[in-house]
């Protein structure tokens, strides 16, 4: 199967199903280990805490096999949750996470006295240019929804950026790699566009 | 930077979107499915769905709309109306909405703000709360249910502050006073919940011209304004709405891609 989607109980998925059957492409809804080393295309999709969402994956035994995807290059899409579960570790219930990026998922400050979550309509800034992000124009906007977001240690691994206060990163990536803080699948046209974007990434 | 957020609100009655004053009167205006997609192409950042039947025949049919709803629009959207266990939530969010809109049922049971936050995360949580100007309150304003027709014991800010802290994650204010009246929404009711809770809050009731969305995000500090009517019949189109708000400054999402 082309793409697979992973599933390990970590909120909306029906949403990035429908985007892709609105893009008419096929897709497998799975928890199955073997499933995933046969994708083309990977996804890890996600809404909820990071903690609960590693246990998950490791009681499903997907950790191993999602590792082995990545291994062999082919194309890894991270959203939301799924954008920081790939770091080392995360904030959200000091959970210990896959490490496929150096680096950690961190919280918003609220001393900053900013409304957490982030929640609505933002634009993004391309740091360089990726096939994912493709023709972005500058006001492109994305729909977030988050407490925490993504800190790779190295800042070449940040492939766009938002403001929120601060800068942090919307996108990130390296190599086969490529996963949004915000989620594409409810984007509108232009999340519509990063997904189609996605599917025709030969990295 | 993050942009203000037009909601469009859709009232459904056995499966067809209405539109009422004051909750009352209501008159049909179309298929919910039909009138989401329009206002996803013209660029709504957002859709509410209130199922006001929320007769078991009705919640079968709502359950439906909102299935077609996820797979023809790329957009959040948030379903409320007589939601009233766990188990109501799961249904209306595996259907495919983002979040799930509490009213008079959070007040009943303050309970069901925590076990929805601790199970499905608080961004899928959303207080829906209508105030009612009422001197006799420490804020000012009473927190009035099932519809507007029941008066609390509760006062709005205090109630916003509570919900919030058992797990709203973004509150959805609307003033009973100013429903319907297309007058404007009730900025100061707005600023004082906004400016008390640390989540987004949607201003609703009162909407009536570009204007007001004006008035409500500057004076009202809200996050998303909601209108219904003035876009309804045609009066006024979100892109419309958005190139009014743009030329005054307020950072709007672009309507088009």
């Amino acid at each position: 199967m082309s793409v697979v989607i992973v599933d390990y109980e970590a909120g909306n998925l029906r949403s990035v199903e429908s985007a892709f059957s609105w893009l008419q492409e096929p897709f497998l809804v799975t928890a199955e280990p073997e499933e995933i080393l046969r994708a083309d295309r990977l996804v890890l999709p996600g809404v909820g805490e990071a903690r609960a969402a590693m246990t998950v994956l490791e009681a499903r035994g997907l950790i191993p096999a999602i590792r082995e995807f990545i291994s062999r290059g082919n194309p890894f899409l991270g959203i939301c949750l799924g954008s920081q579960i790939i770091l080392e570790e995360s904030d959200e219930g000091d959970a210990p996470c896959l490490g496929l990026l150096e680096g950690r998922a961190v919280a918003f400050d609220p001393r900053r006295g900013l409304k957490i979550p982030h929640m609505g309509w933002n634009t993004i800034t391309p740091r360089g240019s990726h096939p994912f992000l493709g023709d972005l124009s500058r006001e492109s906007s994305f729909y977030f929804v988050h407490s925490f977001f993504p800190s790779p240690r190295d800042p070449g691994d940040v492939l766009a950026w938002c403001d929120y206060g601060d800068a942090f990163a919307a996108v990130v990536g390296r190599e086969n790699i490529v996963a949004t803080q915000f989620h594409p699948e409810k984007s509108g046209e232009a999340g519509l566009r990063l997904l189609r974007n996605f599917l025709q990434w030969k990295p | 930077m993050l942009q203000k957020r037009i909601v469009v609100c859709l009232d459904v009655r056995d499966g067809r979107v209405t539109k009422g004053v004051r909750f009352k009167n209501n008159v049909e205006i179309g298929d919910p499915v039909a009138l989401a997609r329009q206002y996803y192409e013209t660029g709504a950042d957002e859709l509410v769905f209130y199922d006001i039947t929320a007769s078991a025949e009705g919640r079968g049919i709502m359950i439906e709309v909102v299935r077609q709803v996820a797979a023809q629009i790329f957009i959040p959207f948030s379903v409320g109306g007589g939601l009233a266990s766990l188990e109501d939530m799961r249904e209306v969010l595996l259907a495919g909405a983002e979040k799930v809109s509490l009213n008079s049922q959070a007040v009943k049971n303050p309970d069901l703000l925590r076990e929805g936050a601790s199970r499905f995360g608080r961004q899928c949580i959303v207080l829906g709360m209508d105030a009612l100007a009422d001197q006799a309150m420490p804020s000012g304003y009473r927190v009035v249910i099932n519809g507007g027709r029941t008066p609390t014991e509760l006062d709005a800010l205090e109630w916003a502050r509570r919900a919030v802290s058992l797990g709203a994650g973004e509150i959805v204010l609307n003033s009973i006073d100013a429903d319907g009246t297309r007058q404007g929404y009730e900025c100061r009711l707005t600023r004082m919940i906004s400016e008390a809770v640390s989540v987004p809050v949607v201003a609703s009731g009162g909407a009536g011209k570009p204007e007001h969305l004006l008035e409500v995000f500057r004076e009202g500090a809200a996050d998303a304004a909601l209108v219904a009517s003035m876009v309804h019949y045609g009066d006024y189109t979100v892109p419309g709405i958005k190139t009014f708000l743009a030329a005054r400054g307020i950072p709007v999402r672009e309507s088009i891609g």
